[in-house]
Order: structure tokens, then sequence, then C-alpha cells
């Protein structure tokens, strides 16, 4: 069984206008995404802006509160936990945010921070709790004796490395890293990078890996999601998706990404336009109309997300 | 000397600081560089930097005080930072123009595209109203956005973001300048829209024949459009190169830190899980550490680099590097 199973998730958002505020439409923010999620494995999941990736982590926690599908955590199904079981099913399932400006509340210390969710869910000595925090800043980079300060005394990397120690300290069996490292310094971003790869070996961590940064995501991901306009276009092992990609939307991506190599200058594909509104979005194949390979039938139809044989999967009529 | 050969604009030692309630804080601390007539210049370096007080600088789009500029810039033998208000406005979005990173904070949101375009040209090459408009239309379809008769009526929280920097460039081209600096044009852009925006500009430099100094993080857009590459840390240049000598023989091990400490697609199999990564933390604004200003977080530190700060070794042409195990 795996550890995480996710079944046919929808978040539509309603959209309202005038002043009785009547709902005119929906935002298919996300709109039937399906994967699972093994003991210690990655899931990387890129797309570009709007594509729902965020949303369909924080639903997956349900910080937001999805409108259907099936979330099985460790079996139990997470959309039908109330109370006491949703609460406590979170201590192992945490999230870790992008930006690590907003995400610590500037009125608490770091010890403050970090323990939180041990006096939550833990019961245990005053001393214990010190203690435990300690062994935490330790193992994330920091230094003990920081643990009276306040976040705005840390810079962006130190920030991000406070986020990592909070969602740690309930020893959890998964972590939905939402761009974790976009909003550091290069030099930064490799050392969060190594920090979040020690973690998952040592502790056999699963991530789901949310970033829009491709090469970020092939270096830490076993298997990798992409994501467009709410719907997973391709789905396949790390390997096999960045060597062989499949889908022509995730073609194009690939071949967007500028390579650190003056001698590797090549041949991008350029889409047109942009990527269209959820509110709106264009009938059969969601990305038709900036397809280099679209055909009659993509226009009406929806391809559905079929497996290629090892467990790679593509929403493509072409394939 | 060919017309090419001949630097278009040429900084030397320049300095600038701010005065700041906690003290003076040296965002550019002696910074020598030439730009060359239709080249692209890459200016790297991660935040604080000084990449961007850089370009701030030699546009005088600085507040002095807090600022001040000290040194020499020169653009076409003109003394920039000799000329009164009325002389430095005149380059200012004329021959010299600039990009700016985020086209939703940089564009006015209470004009039309089609105004804020048109408002440079009526300016800077005197031409009526009804011409300027017309210019401005023109400009839009140059950088290939769709309907441009209409998007120039529109305000700018109406175009998406890849059309706002679409734009912003058509703003900078307006007058159709000898020098660009683009400051990290396409870091707020999605992948595919900045693969758009890179091609875009490439063909619009081939056309004007216009240089840019590309200031940005991102290592992969640099190897793409640079010709040459500056690497800039705690105010200093530390590295200067042609850009492939800098990819495939980088002297200073800060540079040596930034290129091991990106993930490369494909290359994971070689590299292996762990990253390649620079200790410690970019130095604040007020706390430059003495000596080499890397070396807290340098690898091969020495004695030496504690005591003094090292000064620039030339290498070769367009070849230089602030470091005392390169010297």
């Amino acid at each position: 069984m795996s550890l995480l199973e996710v079944q046919d998730l929808k978040k539509y958002f309603p959209v309202k206008k005038g002043i009785l505020s009547r709902t005119i439409g929906e935002v298919r923010a996300v709109d039937g995404i399906s994967f699972t999620l093994e003991r210690g494995e990655t899931l990387g999941v890129v797309g570009e802006s709007g594509c729902g990736k965020t949303t369909m982590g924080r639903s997956i926690l349900r910080l937001i509160e999805p409108t259907s599908g099936q979330v099985f955590f460790n079996g139990r199904d997470i959309l039908r936990l109330r109370g006491e079981e949703l609460r406590k099913m979170r201590a192992s399932f945490q999230i870790i945010f992008q930006d690590p400006f907003s995400s610590l509340d500037p009125r608490m210390s770091v010890g403050q921070i970090i323990s939180e969710p041990l006096r939550n869910h833990l019961s245990g000595s005053r001393s214990e709790i010190k203690d435990r925090v300690a062994h935490l800043l330790n193992r994330v980079g920091l230094h003990p004796s920081q643990m009276g300060r306040y976040p705005h005394e840390f810079s962006g990397g130190q920030r991000q490395r406070i986020g990592i120690a909070r969602a740690l300290a309930l020893n959890p069996l998964a972590i939905v890293c939402d761009e974790p490292v976009s909003a550091l310094d290069v030099s930064i971003q490799a050392q969060v990078i190594n920090l979040l790869v020690e973690l998952q070996e040592e502790m056999n961590l699963s991530y789901i890996f949310i970033a829009h940064d491709l090469s970020v995501v092939e270096h830490i991901s076993d298997r990798v999601a992409v994501m467009y306009l709410g719907r997973i276009v391709e789905l396949a092992s790390d390997q096999a998706l960045y060597e062989n990609p499949v889908h022509p939307y995730t073609q194009a991506l690939l071949s967007a990404v500028p390579v650190p190599d003056p001698d590797m200058r090549k041949k991008r594909i350029i889409l047109e336009g942009d990527v269209p509104s959820p509110i709106h979005p264009p009938t059969g194949c969601a990305f038709h109309p900036r397809c280099p390979a679209r055909r009659n039938r993509c226009s009406r139809e929806r391809p559905e997300l079929l497996d290629l044989g090892n467990g790679h999967f593509v929403a493509c009529h072409e394939k | 000397m060919k017309e090419q050969d001949k630097p278009l604009l040429t900084i030397e030692g320049l300095h600038t600081c701010f005065h700041t309630l906690d003290g003076i804080v040296n965002a550019v601390d002696g910074v020598d560089m030439v730009v060359y007539r239709g080249e692209t210049l890459g200016l790297v370096g991660e935040s604080g930097c000084g990449k961007s007080v850089t370009a701030l600088s030699v546009l005088r789009l600085l507040a002095c005080p807090p600022a001040e500029i000290q040194g020499a810039i020169h653009f076409q033998g003109v003394d920039l930072l000799g000329l009164d208000r009325e002389g430095i406005r005149r380059i200012r979005g004329n021959a010299i123009s600039m990009i700016f990173q985020e086209p939703m904070t940089s564009l006015n949101p209470v004009l039309t595209i089609g105004e804020q375009i048109a408002e440079s040209v009526r300016l800077h090459q005197n031409l009526s109203g009804k011409e300027a408009w017309r210019w401005a239309e023109t400009m839009l379809e140059m950088v290939q956005i769709p309907g441009p008769k209409q998007r120039a009526k529109d305000y700018p929280h109406k175009l998406s973001g890849g059309m706002r920097q679409r734009a912003m460039i058509a703003m900078a081209l307006s007058c159709n300048p000898q020098l660009i600096f683009a400051d990290e044009p396409t870091t707020a852009l999605d992948v595919t829209i900045q693969a758009q925006i890179l091609n875009l500009m490439q063909d619009l430099k081939q056309e004007f024949h216009t240089s840019i100094v590309l200031i940005t993080h991102d290592l992969g857009v640099i190897a793409e459009m640079a010709s040459r590459v500056i690497v800039m840390y705690a105010g200093q240049v530390v590295e200067e190169a042609p850009v492939r000598e800098l990819f495939k023989n980088p002297r200073h091990p800060y540079t040596q830190g930034l290129l091991g400490s990106v993930p490369v697609i494909g290359k994971k199999a070689k590299m292996g899980r762990r990253l390649q990564e620079i200790p410690g933390v970019v130095p604040g604004p007020l706390e430059t550490p003495g000596g080499c200003r890397f070396h807290p977080r340098c690898p091969k530190v020495a004695d030496l680099c504690r005591r003094e700060a090292p000064l620039e070794t030339v290498l070769g042409e367009h070849r230089r590097v602030r470091c005392w195990l390169a010297a």
C-alpha cells in the first residue's frame, strides 16, 4: 500500500460578482488529479504559475477544503477525518511554505515557533521540549543558542531552515514542500536542497516537492508530475520524463529552460501565447491552443491520463 | 580603431554608498567595467552584490542624498556624473534605457500602455501627440503584442506578466537607445514566457544593434545570452571573462561555487544527489568582512586572504580575477 494515494482530487473556487455575491462561474484550480506517493519517495510537481500546483498541495492537507476526491494517507481517507483525528493526522503530514518571510510569526521566538507543534501534540516537561528544539535546530544547521531570537534576525535561508525544523518537530512521514527554495539566492538554494536530501535519507521521509524550477525538481525527485491548468499532463520517473518527454507541453517546458553551458545553446520550442485563464479553460485538451502538434480532435475531446508502460503516464491524443 | 571596438560605456572606480541611520553602506565599492557596441554583457551575482545599484548609478536614478556616487562614468565620451539634471534627463530613456524586473510595479498603473510609451518619444524625439501615439503602436507591434492598436489603450493591470514585460521592452526601445540595462528582465516570468522574451530580446538586439547589460542571478540565462560576463560579490567585481571561458575555466572560488551549486538538467547522475554548496551567507550591507570579502565562505581560504584584500589580477584581455590564489 502506498503511503499516500490521491484519487480524482478536485478544487473549484466559486467566482462571485455583484452586491449579492452571486456565483457566476468557477475556477477549476485542481481538476481531477490522481497519483500515489511511496515511503521515502520524492514526487516532484512542476508547472507554470496558475497551473494549480500550490492549491493541489494545500488541498491534500486540507488547508484548503477540496471540492471532491479521495486522499488516502496511511490507509485512511483524509477528507473524511474530523476534529481530533484530522489534527492527529497532520502531525505526520507536514508542509514547508514558499515564502520564509511570511510563513513565520514575527512575534514568536524561534524556540516558540518550533516548540508549538510539540506543545500541541506531545506531553513533555519544559526541559524535554527545550532539548528537542535544540536538537532540531542543530539538525537543520542552526545554533541552539539562537532559540530566543525572532524571525527578523535571520536571513532568508536561515528562516527556511526554521520552517523545516518546525515541519520536522513531530517526526512526520511526509512533507509537502511548496516552492521551498525559490525565494533563496543560488548559493543558499543548494544548502537547503542538500539539507532536505539528507533529512530524507535519515528519516525515510516522503516529499511532494512543488516548484517551477525544472532543474531543481529534476535534481531532487524520483518521479515528476507536470501540471497544466489543474490537471496532470505527464507523470513519469525522473529519468524517463527528462530524457524522453512525451507530452508536447513537457517538451516545450524542458526546451525553454536555459542551460548554464554556453556550448549547449539549443533550439528552443517557443510556445505561443500565455497560459489560458482557468475560469474559461479551452475545450478538449486544455493545451491545444498553444500546442505545436494539435489536431482537430484535440479541441473536442479531453485526453485521459494513460499509462504508456513502466509507469509513464501521459494525457495526449497523439501518443 | 573600428567603430565597433570603441567602448560605448566606461565605468572607472565607481563607488556608490548610502548614508543610513545605521552607518554608511558601501553598495558598490570600486567597480570598473567597459561595455562595447552591440554586445551583451552579463552581470551576475546574488542579492545585495551591487549589480542593480551599478545600473542605477549609471542612469543616476538614485536619490542623492542618501546615496553618494563617486568615480567616473563615460558614455560616448560624455561624463555622466558631471551632467546637470537636464543633461542626464536627455540621455536617460533616450540613449540609455532600462528594463526593470517587476513590470507590475515599474509601469504606471493609472496610465495606459500607449501613453507611457508615447511619453518618452514625445519628450525625447519631439514628436507630436498623434505621431507619438502611432509610434507607440508600432513599438507594441514590434515586440509582438497581439492587437497592438487595442492593447495601447489598455492599462497595465489588464495585461499578463509576459505582455507587461513586452510593453516594458517596447518602452525601453522606443527611442532607439544605444544601451539598455536589463535588470532581471525575466526573473518574474514563467519559463515558457521567459523563453519568448529572451528570443525577442535577441532578435531586437540583432535588428537595432543595441548593447545590453543583462543583470541576472540566473547562470542559465547568462550562458544563453551574454558574450562576456562580470561576476560581482559584496560590491566588487570578483571575476570577468568571455562567457565560454567563465563556464569552462572559472578562476574565482566564488564563481566556481556558483557554477557548482546550480542543478543542471541531465547531469544528475554525474553530480550525485548532493549539490556543491557555498557555506555561510552573503554578508549583510553593514558587515563586510575584512581582507578578501569572500574569505569566510571560501573553501580555499589562506591566511593572507583573512589579512589583506586581494587586488584585481589581469589575466588577459577582458579576463581578470580578484583572488590571491589566481595572482
